[in-house]
């Protein structure tokens, strides 16, 4: 899933400052799992923001709200009979959500609430690990299931380099070598063989190289 | 204003041990401040950020969670996660300008309702020393 992380109180409190009452919107999906953005996360964020501003003097209303996902416009239209008088909205949501909101509700200034960080996965209760960051041409049935673009630091296709040691990266003794864990799981599977076949440079198109990349499915698009 | 003070302070008490020991203290007939009211939760566990921070926004002047003495939380690690939780709410305490000192973890066993009545006397003391909480002096004005 997409994880992110609440951005510092006093940032958020520069951007409501000037406004007597926002929205403060969760999303149900993502960042409710990385425990970032969710109806409870929406509570505490609300109560805080509502206590920081009390203590400085100005009294903000502060209206809570969570949807299902705010990526999709349908359920962005949800919000129309919720706007009563918001002057703002905070989106609790991965930066596609932000930009949803802010493109349905033009004459609403939008802030985000959360620093969007990576495609990620569990590694376990409250630990996320980046595993995924959108090639656009997936070779992991190629390397055992590990992916070299998202887990190795310099996005190798034949590695390791030089600096692999005792099966960590160079950069940290926290950063497993992704061509370590590469060999380790194609011998676990008898697959070693495709370590000898040698991976051409990475054609980077797929993967964003050539500007913001769209999809469109002929059969659902109208 | 001060000197008429009387802190508020709600704690979060475990059934199993700490409600348990608050009960124990007033079977002992040991006297304990009125300032201390008790939430009774199946485990300190169940106790959300949430609860904390919403007990602060409403002007509690201190919020204490009770819990069970290390490794004998009857549904086995109920009080650590507690523990951490408070943890976090009191660095979130922190960003929003309220003192950390205000926010408490205990623990405590279900026999000992002298710990009880003892610590509530000792946090009641720390919070008005502290005064009160600047959301409730806000909320007065």
């Amino acid at each position: 899933m997409i994880t992110a992380e609440r951005k510092p109180l006093e940032e958020l409190i520069e951007y409501i400052k000037p406004f007597k009452r926002i929205l403060l919107l969760g999303c149900n999906e993502c960042v409710t799992v990385c425990a970032a953005g969710g109806r409870k996360e929406v509570g505490l964020l609300a109560s805080g923001l509502q206590m920081a501003m009390l203590k400085s003097g100005s009294n903000i209303d502060i209206r809570q709200h969570t949807l299902e996902r705010q990526c999709d416009p349908e359920y962005v239209e949800e919000l129309v009979p919720m706007l009563d008088g918001a002057e703002a909205i905070m989106s609790m949501a991965c930066g596609c959500g932000v930009q949803q909101l802010a493109m349905r509700f033009k004459d609403k200034p939008v802030f985000p609430a959360v620093n969007t960080k990576f495609m990620g996965a569990s590694e376990r209760q409250g630990v996320w690990a980046e595993r995924c960051q959108g090639c656009g041409n997936c070779m992991l049935g190629m390397t055992g299931g590990i992916c070299p673009i998202a887990r190795c630091a310099k996005q190798l296709m034949n590695g390791p380099c030089g600096g692999s040691t005792g099966g960590h990266c160079e950069i940290s003794e926290d950063v497993d070598c992704a061509w370590q864990l590469i060999w380790d799981r194609l011998k676990a599977l008898g697959q070693t063989d495709r370590y000898l076949e040698n991976m051409p440079a990475k054609d980077w198109r797929p993967g964003g190289g050539s500007g913001p990349r769209k999809i469109i499915r002929e059969d659902l698009a109208e | 204003m001060m000197e008429n003070f009387e802190p508020v302070i709600v704690a979060f008490c475990c059934h199993y041990c700490a409600y348990t020991a608050a009960d124990m203290a007033g079977s002992q007939r040991l006297p304990y401040p009125a300032n201390v009211k008790i939430i009774r939760v199946p485990c300190s566990g169940k106790v959300d950020a949430l609860h904390i921070v919403k007990a602060f926004e409403k002007g509690a002047d201190g919020v204490y969670v009770a819990g069970c003495l290390e490794g004998d939380c009857h549904f086995k690690s109920g009080n650590t996660r507690a523990g951490r939780r408070v943890a976090y709410v009191k660095k979130y305490l922190e960003e929003i300008g309220i003192e950390s000192e205000r926010l408490e973890m205990v623990t405590m066993s279900a026999g000992m309702g002298y710990r009880f009545a003892q610590t509530a006397t000792e946090i009641t003391e720390k919070i008005r020393k502290l005064g009160p909480s600047p959301i409730k002096t806000a909320l007065a004005l």
